[in-house]
């Protein structure tokens, strides 16, 4: 435990903190380089005409209009130029304002990016920018649902590295038991259960057992992906057999009357699959579980400090067992996203690489369930902005695929850094 | 409550820990356990603490035999604790760390925190433990962290106080602030078990006191025996209470430190503006109660971290920007104050350990590879020479005694050279043995010409050591004083006041460096 | 006069810090748990192998609805079952030379692999980044093999230190960002696997890449004069490759065990903190660290290049650097543990083919049976549980921490 300081601010000598100095370092480069590739941007297009749509294609009763490009261009350049001010005068506020200040140099380097992309088309039919938001929700959920999944067990000191292992189980067991049951909803009841049959063996191995967490998360990746494969490669080609086996119905898109007429966000938020709005509601609950309920205390209170726990009476391991069995209610909700929550059958290698990405989310949101939805939320907007980018061929399209993963290594590295995660993650107790 | 202890035995393995230990705790008495590190005390709490099982025996609550499986059963007899080690969850509030294990709701399995910080004002107010429930706890100081502990045990409606090495962390106006709420519990009829190995405290509050020893209880005895005797008893021998050391025979100055300032990484200044100065053949003692910037401060020195402000010197070099490594080959020995976390690799053998730092030298590599047979050599020749208890030169470390691993990590920072040797608490949590051993060390290295800093939060040792004392509080030398001042206002320095305002003021000299 | 202190009781040690995994051959009494408790695993993985083959035969399951009137059916076809394919996995893999060189040949880069990612774990890093380090270890030797014209012995020696100098710059690159950022290197190794992904479907769409007259993403041949060659002749078609794979396997042992930075990067993998407090230089460990382990993936590239297939594609890298892990694993990151692993698992993925070609069992079922070992090694309690084994030791040592860096 780590010693409180008895020290006050009294007496204080008049120096630089070195970590202020650092973030000014840091605030300086990035929004210089923000500025620079708008300017980028900005010189290279010739023709600002860029044409948008609010729904997700253009149709004939909604075609695409044609947008301002350049007067939003230059208000992005002034944002930037002013943050890049403040930064340089050492003035960016701490707290909200500071995020607000962020955010709005994010969303004026994106907004550059995608007209950049969108101008200048040569094609016969020019593509308009479509609205990004349903899809960064509907990419986002499985993420958001592994991400819960991770801050549940590591709140209660249980690495979950095998979100991924969670997720492959989840989506074949939802696509067996949708096509089993001939219900899409049967699917998810799959899922869930393959999730926490995935939870109980991490929970026997790491609580039982105490086997090394990081190192079981990567067997139990490695154990799901040979079942998952072998099983499927069990399953035979006779339609007959297969449509029982491998052939799931999908989940519905369930428009909530009234607020899916909301612009912009309506159809985003609300023209989504029961399964988003399970996701929904479980970012509220585990949030609420974890921060306002007597078992959130415990919960938490095991992750930082287990030996605390354990002298005024509380079950360490049992506690443990509930987080992590419960985390597997929600990675296996996540897990049925890619089979009865999207494409429908299981193909092998299903969740390709998305419980990694949730575990990034889960450290990028410092641990917490809000902080890793809004981490998922980024991830899932570049997901959809890649799918879109691809069509127009100013970057080439296996570059973009990649640059989820390069957005992760630079906010990993260069902004979250040396985070502080529960002080006993990963950490068994044993009773001494 | 009365609470009995019949023939409690604890073995692990091979060893026992605790012996067919008989103890009786009256209602309303502070019953002292006195014993040195390892004699098997914290064992014997933890047992009445249904933190362990016990191997053999029983525990009577007023007559009646109870088993403890969990800390729930003790806390539900009426038994409370406060750890050596504090029990307390560093981010959760005052408030949030009272009601862990039994939490206020509003409804059942919410939370009310507005309930939880009405108990502790309340339970603050009854016992004049001032605390604020709102506070995270990481963000108090040491002493207000105990309090925090004690309304913990007490708000479970403890009968019986176990109290694990309570002053270790303290100032000694916090300890007699601590031994006045021990009396003022004791009036309200709560037993107190007061488990320390000092024997001034077990004196001055005691009503009466056990002495355990190897695992067993050697005696009881009144509080007015002697200190010797209590020692004597504690230890199994007759202990010489001082080190036997000459007056120093004062050199240059080989380390001075001008303003030296530390800013944390959350932003506060933890070291202000410290300069001092230390001489060949000379102890300095740096005293101040944990967390008044010591430990930066040393880090500081050899270079773990740089200064934001200020000047280090080493014989007239700066050598403020320079980095572990050029501090050790400099002439800087260190002995840091968590050996565990610092000192050795605990999954190393002893003798990797005896190299850890020096595994560079000449002596023992080529450039690319290691010289076995000399490593082997040397470690056979400082197990010898410090008379560390090892099964064989390749044990872990880990699996030694505090002592022993104390005892490695001196004996490598003695195998060379040595210009300054810094020493944080070099005696925290080693049996007294071991203790005299270490200090004789440290004083003959000081008569070799090495100056000598050490920092320790235990006056003993300060006063034992030490040829000049610097007090640091609040992340500042507030004065540097002669060793004959008196232990009062060595107290008083150490809780702030300084020389000039305080009461202390003329009674401390300033001595000239 | 005593001053001994009695030795501590086991919990009051003030770390649970366990032995460094090292094996003193001379002396049983260091490996035999260890061997107990492998041997162990492997037979429990074959037994819950053994059901998953049974029921998912079709015979067996046919067998099962007449259970009750005659089970010996059920236990006979059970038994071909399984002894079919387990006798095509052990003779696929071991069964004659030409299975011998094949498990050599597939398991010389497992083994170069697990050797990176043994030399990571020892410095208390996971390196979950083979696989991506592999992949740019092919992508430059594969250039410089099928691009550059440079005469026989030369020209293999040039493409293997590109092979290699391209893993160790991926696995430098995540070592560096851990030593000076934080960002934790299990995070940043498996994005930057799929960077390497990208990076490896990108260049093959390029021209310089694509083999002419192919429409798949396939990129030329590499020259004959940069491929490992074959001296033993078709009777034993084993590749030069395997010889620098066991080469590895001796440098890796004499750097952890013998030289000096070898002692910083065990220091440093054990306790950062007190190393760091011994002037050692952490960051320069860490980044080192992965450099090597890199450059271990890169040789383990330049086999599969060079030596097994001869030309770039998507699936060149198969599953080596995952795999990688298991072996390092399995071979509790020591340099001769990780060697007889990589053969272990070399056999039996040779053997899965040749099981799922002769006995019907799909190959996959060779990678439940890997990640089931290994699970079981790491639960060295649970094995012993299982078969009544009674020794202490023989747990699992593989050193890599949480989250905190």
């Amino acid at each position: 435990m780590a010693v409180a300081t008895a020290i006050s601010d009294e007496g204080a000598v008049d120096v630089r903190d070195r970590g202020d100095v650092r973030r000014q370092i840091r605030l300086v480069s990035v929004f210089g380089l923000v500025l620079l590739a708008l300017v980028f941007f900005y010189l290279k297009i010739d023709d600002f005409g860029v044409k948008y749509t609010l729904g997700e294609r253009v149709t004939k009763d909604d075609p695409a209009k044609d947008l301002d490009a350049q007067t939003i261009m230059i208000a992005g350049l002034v944002v930037v130029a002013v943050a890049l001010l403040l930064a340089v005068v050492n003035k960016v506020p701490k707290g909200a304002l500071g995020g607000l200040i962020y955010f709005l140099v994010g969303v004026a380097f994106f907004a550059g990016f995608v007209f950049w992309n969108y101008a200048d088309q040569t094609g016969t039919f020019s593509v308009a920018i479509i609205n990004p938001f349903p899809g960064t929700i509907r990419l986002a959920t499985p993420l958001i649902f592994g991400a819960l999944a991770g801050c549940l067990c590591e709140r209660a000191g249980v690495i979950n590295i095998a979100i991924e292992g969670q997720f492959l189980m989840g989506a074949f067991f939802a696509s067996v038991a949708s096509s089993l049951a001939f219900s899409a909803e049967m699917g998810l009841v799959g899922g869930i259960a393959a999730g926490v049959a995935m939870a109980a063996l991490l929970g026997v191995f790491a609580l039982r057992y105490q086997v090394n967490q990081v190192v079981l998360g990567v067997v139990l990746i490695a154990l799901a992906t040979g079942l998952t494969d072998f099983l499927l490669s069990q399953i035979p080609d006779d339609p007959d057999i297969k449509k029982y086996l491998n052939e799931p119905l999908i989940l519905e898109k369930v428009p909530v009357s009234g607020l899916v007429d909301i612009p912009v966000i309506g159809p985003a938020l609300f023209n989504q699959t029961i399964l988003v709005y399970i996701m929904y509601g479980s970012v509220v609950f585990v949030t609420l579980l974890l921060f306002q309920t007597t078992w959130g205390l415990r919960v938490r209170s095991v992750g930082e400090h287990p030996k605390a726990a354990d002298t005024v009476g509380i079950n360490v391991n049992r506690i443990r067992w509930q987080a992590v069995l419960i985390g597997g209610v929600f990675a296996g909700l996540g897990g049925a996203f890619f089979t009865v929550g999207s494409t429908g059958t299981f193909d092998s290698n299903a969740s390709a690489g998305n419980g990694f990405i949730a575990l990034a989310a889960v450290i990028m949101g410092r641990w917490h369930p809000v902080g890793a939805t809004l981490a998922s939320l980024l991830f899932g907007f570049c997901f959809t902005l890649q799918a879109q980018l691809a069509f127009l061929d100013k970057i080439p399209g296996e570059l973009l695929r990649a640059s989820p993963y390069l957005v992760t290594v630079i906010a990993v590295a260069g902004f979250v850094g040396r985070v502080r995660p529960p002080a006993a993650d990963g950490e068994p107790y044993v009773k001494s | 409550m009365k609470l009995e202890i019949k023939g409690l035995t604890k073995r692990f393995g091979s060893f026992t820990a605790n012996d067919h230990i008989d103890l009786t705790i009256e209602p309303g008495e502070i019953h002292c356990l006195l014993g040195e590190n390892g004699a098997g005390k914290s064992t014997l709490m933890n047992m009445l603490y249904g933190l362990l099982d016990p191997t053999e025996g029983e525990i009577l609550v007023d007559g009646q035999p109870v088993t403890f499986k969990s800390p729930s059963d003790a806390i539900a007899a009426g038994i409370g604790m406060v750890h050596q080690h504090f029990m307390l969850v560093p981010v959760f509030t005052v408030a949030e760390n009272v009601m862990l294990g039994r939490e206020q709701v509003s409804v059942p399995g919410v939370l009310s925190r507005r309930k939880a910080s009405a108990m502790v004002t309340e339970l603050s107010e009854r016992y004049g433990l001032r605390v604020d429930p709102g506070t995270l706890v990481e963000a108090l100081p040491v002493g207000v962290q105990q309090r925090v502990e004690i309304i913990k045990a007490l708000s479970n409606e403890a009968k019986v106080l176990i109290l694990d090495e309570p002053t270790a962390v303290l100032t000694p106006q916090e300890i007699d602030e601590l031994m006045d709420i021990m009396r003022s519990l004791k009036e309200q009829g709560t037993s107190i078990i007061f488990i320390t190995h000092k024997l001034r405290e077990v004196k001055a509050v005691g009503d009466r006191i056990s002495v355990i020893r190897r695992g067993k209880v050697v005696g009881t005895a009144p509080p007015s025996t002697s200190e010797a005797e209590l020692a004597e008893m504690m230890v199994g021998r007759e202990v010489k209470l001082k080190v036997d050391k000459d007056p120093p025979d004062t050199g240059a100055v080989v380390m001075s430190v001008e303003g030296c300032t530390v800013v944390d990484p959350r932003g506060h200044q933890v070291v202000k503006d410290v300069s001092f100065e230390a001489r060949a053949g000379e102890v300095l003692g740096i005293a101040g109660v944990q967390g008044n910037g010591q430990t930066e401060l040393i880090k500081a020195l050899l270079g773990l971290v740089k200064p934001d402000a200020g000047v280090i010197r080493l014989d007239g070099d700066d050598i403020s920007r320079h980095g572990p490594r050029e501090s050790l080959d400099d002439g800087i020995g260190y002995i840091p104050e968590d050996r565990s976390h610092d000192g050795y690799v605990g999954a190393f053998s002893v003798r990797e350990n005896l190299i850890l730092d020096i595994y560079r030298s000449d002596e023992f590599s080529t450039g690319l590879a290691l010289k076995l047979d000399d490593i082997a050599a040397n470690a056979d020749a400082r197990i010898k020479e410090f008379d560390i208890r090892t099964e064989s030169a390749e044990t872990p470390v880990s699996s030694l005694s505090g002592g022993n691993q104390q005892k490695v990590v001196v004996a490598r920072e003695f195998s060379r050279p040595l210009k300054v040797l810094i020493a944080s608490q070099p005696t925290r949590g080693v049996d007294v043995g071991s203790i005299e051993f270490i200090h004789k060390r440290i004083i003959s290295e000081r008569d070799k010409g090495t100056a000598v800093i050490i920092v320790s939060t235990e006056l003993d040792e300060i006063f034992t050591l030490s040829d000049r004392i610097a007090v640091m509080y609040d992340g500042r030398i507030v004065a540097t004083v002669s060793p004959d001042i008196a232990r009062e206002d060595i107290g008083l320095l150490m809780a702030g006041a300084t020389p000039d305002s305080g009461p202390a003021s003329g009674k401390t000299e300033e001595v000239p460096a | 006069m005593s001053t001994q202190a009695p030795a501590p009781p086991p919990g009051a040690a003030p770390e649970p810090a366990e032995p460094e995994p090292r094996t003193d051959l001379r002396d049983p009494r260091s490996w035999l748990p260890s061997v107990k408790v492998t041997a162990g695993a492997f037979v429990i993985a074959l037994v819950i192998g053994a059901f998953v083959i049974a029921f998912s035969d079709d015979d067996v399951i046919e067998s099962l609805s007449y259970f009750g009137s005659y089970p010996w059916d059920f236990f006979t076809r059970s038994a071909d079952a399984v002894w079919s394919s387990y006798s095509a996995l052990v003779r696929g893999s071991v069964g004659s030379s030409n299975a011998i060189a094949s498990t050599l040949n597939r398991s010389a880069p497992l083994i170069c692999a697990g050797l990176g990612v043994t030399l990571a774990f020892r410095a208390g890093l996971f390196n979950i980044g083979a696989q991506g380090q592999l992949i740019v270890g092919a992508i430059c030797a594969g250039y410089v093999g099928f691009t550059w014209d440079l005469p026989p012995v030369l020209h293999l020696v040039v493409a293997l230190i590109a092979g290699l100098l391209g893993g160790a710059v991926w696995g430098a690159i995540t070592g560096f960002l851990k030593a000076r950022t934080g960002a934790h290197e299990v995070i940043t190794t498996i994005m930057f696997n799929y960077l390497a992904a990208s990076i490896l479907i990108f260049a093959l769409g390029h021209d310089t890449f694509q083999r002419p007259g192919s429409d798949n993403a396939l990129s030329p041949k590499v020259d004959d004069s940069a491929t490992f060659g074959k001296p033993l002749g078709d009777g034993f078609p084993v590749h030069t490759g395997v010889v620098l794979a066991i080469l590895a396997g001796f440098a890796v042992w004499w750097l952890l065990e013998r030289s000096t930075w070898g002692f910083e990067l065990r220091a440093v993998g054990a306790n950062a903190d007190a190393s760091r407090t011994a002037g050692m230089s952490v960051a320069k460990v860490y980044t080192l660290a992965m450099l090597f382990a890199g450059l271990l993936a890169g040789l383990a590239a330049t086999m599969q290049v060079l030596g097994n297939q001869n030309s770039l594609s998507p699936t060149l890298p198969g599953s080596i650097g995952f795999d990688a892990i298991t072996v390092a694993l399995l071979g509790r990151a020591t340099p001769l543990g990780t060697v007889l692993a990589g053969l272990l698992f070399g056999a039996m993925s040779v053997g899965g083919v040749a099981m799922q070609a002769s006995a019907g069992t799909p190959k996959e079922l060779t990678d439940v049976l890997q990640a089931l070992i290994v699970l079981f090694v790491a639960a060295p309690a649970l094995v012993k549980g299982m078969l009544r084994i009674r020794e202490t030791g023989g747990g699992s040592t593989v050193m890599a921490k949480g989250w905190g860096s």
